[in-house]
């Protein structure tokens, strides 16, 4: 094959952008290896103790853009304490060292320190685009030092971060030389905003396309702020309310007409909703509308809003638009493409608003439906068989029934069958959660037919072991796998243990598995590191005369090429 | 809350009920199934759920640990929206002509219309003219009026005291020429 010199093959590779695409070429010989790994600029690393910086730096010393990814996802619900790890800071301080051209930094679910993004600030004179997403162990001061110092900053993008509002004057702290803003996303911090030098760095930024505002951000100076900047292509609004007929809210209907470019609209975080009108005129341009965290908005003026919605691809909305209002989604949104509905009351009081229904009508109104997270009451068997039907090309589909183990409400019939279904139609499906009250049967249509499946999530589901081996067995793709509050046990778990090698991490709690489970597969895989998050008390597990029986809290296992890692609490235990 | 002769009979029915499931299903009930483990008890974000929203006679149910699967930071934000909304007093928000920003009172903490209105004259440095039945307020700019549970913008002070602190979603203290439309001799 190497006719070419290498500089040939090479132009030839930047045309493979995707990594699973890059990494495939790496495996080809020697040569292309080489090649690849001198060019390579983008790198995702989707478990930061899978590997360690200096080996990261070794094999891709060109590299100009890093995502990284710290917790397991149930992190995400409380169920890692919060010392538990992923931190940024060794990463930065490599990276640093070793003077890598760093212009991208994209971290999931990590420890971010005010100290780390000092350093980061400092020490990579391109540094462009920082996105961080459910991250926290920060502060407005880190941000300080973002503004500050990078000189060239195109992205600032905050998702859902908790950040500790320092109150300061962060977005002051953006040189008048920074005019080279195009994201900029702080509507997770809940503190005070300075409005002046926000309006005054939006002014500058004439390539600004991406402004998510926090709930300080008042109608008024959003009004002034979309007159500057009608080249605005998402807009996250921040507090939305004010008196109709105000000078203010004229300006704002003013500004809106003129926008011709915004398609993607979210935010809303306090709404009066009877102004929602001003955005009619720009509606029917917009492909994505994120009102999951706009609680005030509901009946007619929600309605009202998707009716002009067309050319819809994503919606994010709450339960409380109703099956009636799913109805209107599906008879409106020809081209949606990902629907998430989400809970407006944890507790389930009863009277929410989505049932099977909602999801049918959409199913059969929304030919190009491809990602749904549904948050419901009740479920029935039928209604996933007509989905499964409705809409062959699933390649996400997450269920989440908000009573655990709640089957059929018609049939009282588990949910297999209507499960079963769905994993035998979507022959794309990669990721699947699944809940209600479900047996190892349908474990077995999913080790039989998910053959893409890559991340299955299951809680409160399963009889024996004989259903995680269903899965472990059938599912060759599998990269993530969680399961709470399910009998699974070391049975399952030792059964084969060559497959965690092609999987990126395991996640048992509230489960079967034992102490002595865990240590015998610890010790058949040296190439894993098996964690036990024991909060209670990990002494009392060995003193306790029956250790080996005991049973684990929490297990998290995943693949590495670094063996144990130093900083990890002494609540996790590695065995 | 049924009372226990109650119960025995239900108990006694359930056995001669007709079902749709197999012999020896039987309805769940959430959390805390036999053959799973009980849950640990660690969680600081448990509750009980309120009995005063539920209207079956079932037992207050526990929130179990990381359920449902919501983020952290879109639970802390329904929860922020909840206590605002119930429990913790009554916040609601009030807005007038012509000031920069909004401004919330805690309607629980008022006894009265008169309470109310000193407040809102204190908070936003106004006054409100004097009530009548039939002309609504007289002898100011200011007329308050509040939007209801229909969405309806209401004048203060037509209802009882405990159906205004029940129906009230916001207040809004209007100005000026606006007020004339209301028919509020001016």
């Amino acid at each position: 094959m190497n006719y070419f010199p290498d500089e040939v093959v090479e132009h030839v590779f930047d045309f493979v952008t995707s990594h699973k695409d890059r990494n495939a070429i790496s495996l080809v010989c020697k040569s292309w290896y080489k090649i690849e790994r001198y060019s390579r600029q983008k790198v995702f690393i989707g478990n930061c103790y899978a590997t360690n910086p200096e080996r990261l730096l070794r094999r891709f010393p060109c590299l100009k853009s890093l995502t990284l990814k710290g917790k397991p996802h149930f992190a995400d619900f409380n169920l890692v304490p919060h010392e538990w790890g992923g931190f940024v800071q060794p990463w930065i301080e490599a990276l640093a060292r070793s003077r890598v051209g760093l212009e991208e930094l994209r971290l999931k679910r990590m420890v971010v320190t005010d100290e780390s993004l000092e350093l980061l600030s400092r020490s990579f004179v391109n540094f462009k685009s920082l996105v961080l997403v459910s991250c926290e162990g920060f502060t407005t001061d880190g941000l300080a030092s973002i503004a500050a110092n990078c000189r060239h900053l195109r992205d600032l993008d905050l998702q859902e971060n908790e950040i500790d509002d320092h109150r300061g004057q962060w977005l002051s702290c953006f040189p008048d030389t920074c005019t080279t803003l195009v994201t900029l996303n702080f509507a997770c911090l809940e503190g005070e905003t300075n409005l002046v030098a926000l309006e005054r760095l939006v002014a500058r930024s004439p390539n600004l396309k991406s402004l998510k505002l926090n709930r300080a951000v008042p109608l008024d100076a959003l009004a002034r702020l979309m007159s500057c900047a009608p080249q605005m292509v998402d807009l996250g609004v921040g507090s939305y309310e004010n008196d109709p007929d105000s000078e203010s809210y004229l300006k704002l209907q003013a500004a809106i007409k003129k926008c011709t470019s915004l398609r993607s609209l979210s935010g809303f975080l306090e709404a009066a909703p009877h102004c929602l009108s001003a955005f009619h005129p720009i509606c029917h341009n917009l492909t994505s509308l994120n009102l999951s965290y706009a609680a005030e908005i509901h009946g007619s003026h929600l309605i009202k809003l998707i009716q002009h919605c067309k050319k819809l691809q994503r919606l994010w909305i709450l339960d409380s638009i109703g099956d009636k209002g799913l109805e209107v989604v599906a008879s409106t949104c020809k081209e949606l493409q990902e629907l998430r509905v989400f809970p407006s009351d944890l507790v389930g009081g009863g009277n929410t608003a989505v049932t099977e229904e909602g999801l049918v009508a959409i199913s059969a109104g929304c030919p190009k439906l491809h990602s749904i997270l549904y948050f419901c009451q009740q479920m029935t068997n039928a209604a996933l068989v007509t989905v499964a039907k409705n809409c062959p090309n699933f390649i996400r589909f997450r269920l989440c029934i908000l009573e655990p183990n709640k089957p059929d409400h018609v049939t009282s019939q588990p949910l297999d069958e209507g499960f079963g279904a769905i994993v035998k139609a979507c022959k794309n499906l990669r990721r699947l959660s699944l809940s209600g009250l479900l047996t190892d049967q349908v474990f077995l249509y999913i080790g039989m037919y998910a053959n893409q499946l890559e991340m299955l999530s299951i809680a409160f589901a399963g009889d024996t072991d004989k259903g995680m081996l269903y899965v472990l067995n059938g599912c060759k793709k599998m990269k993530k796998l969680e399961i709470r509050d399910s009998p699974f046990g070391d049975t399952a778990l030792l059964a084969d243990v060559s497959k965690y090698e092609t999987m990126r991490s395991l996640w048992m709690s509230s489960c079967e598995v034992t102490l002595s489970g865990c240590k015998r597969l610890a010790e058949k895989a040296p190439w894993l590191n098996v964690e036990i998050i024991n909060e209670t008390d990990n002494n009392r597990m060995e003193e306790n005369g029956h250790e080996g029986r005991q049973k684990v809290d929490k297990l998290y296992l995943y693949r590495t090429v670094v063996g144990t890692r130093m900083d990890a609490p002494p609540f996790v235990w590695i065995l | 809350m049924e009372k226990v002769g109650d119960y025995d009979e239900l108990v006694n029915l359930k056995a001669t009920e007709l079902r749709l499931g197999l012999p020896g299903t039987e309805e769940t009930v959430s959390c805390g199934k036999s053959n799973k483990r009980a849950l640990p008890d660690d969680d600081t974000e448990k509750e009980i759920e309120s009995t005063g929203k539920t209207e079956t006679a079932s037992p207050p149910k526990a929130q179990i640990v990381g359920w449902p699967p919501v983020r952290s930071y879109r639970r802390n934000s329904i929860q922020t929206k909840k206590n605002e909304s119930e429990g913790q007093g009554n916040y609601v928000k009030v807005s007038m002509d012509g000031a920069p920003y909004l401004r919330k009172i805690d309607l629980t903490v008022y006894k009265k219309y008169p309470e109310l209105m000193k407040s809102l004259e204190n908070m936003f440095k106004f006054s409100v003219g004097e009530y009548f039945e039939r002309e609504g307020y007289k002898g100011s700019d200011f007329v308050p009026t509040y939007e209801d549970k229909d969405g309806d913008w209401m004048l203060v002070g037509d209802v009882p005291w405990e159906m205004f602190v029940s129906s009230c979603k916001r207040l809004r203290i209007m100005k000026g020429s606006e007020v004339k439309g209301l028919g509020c001799g001016v």
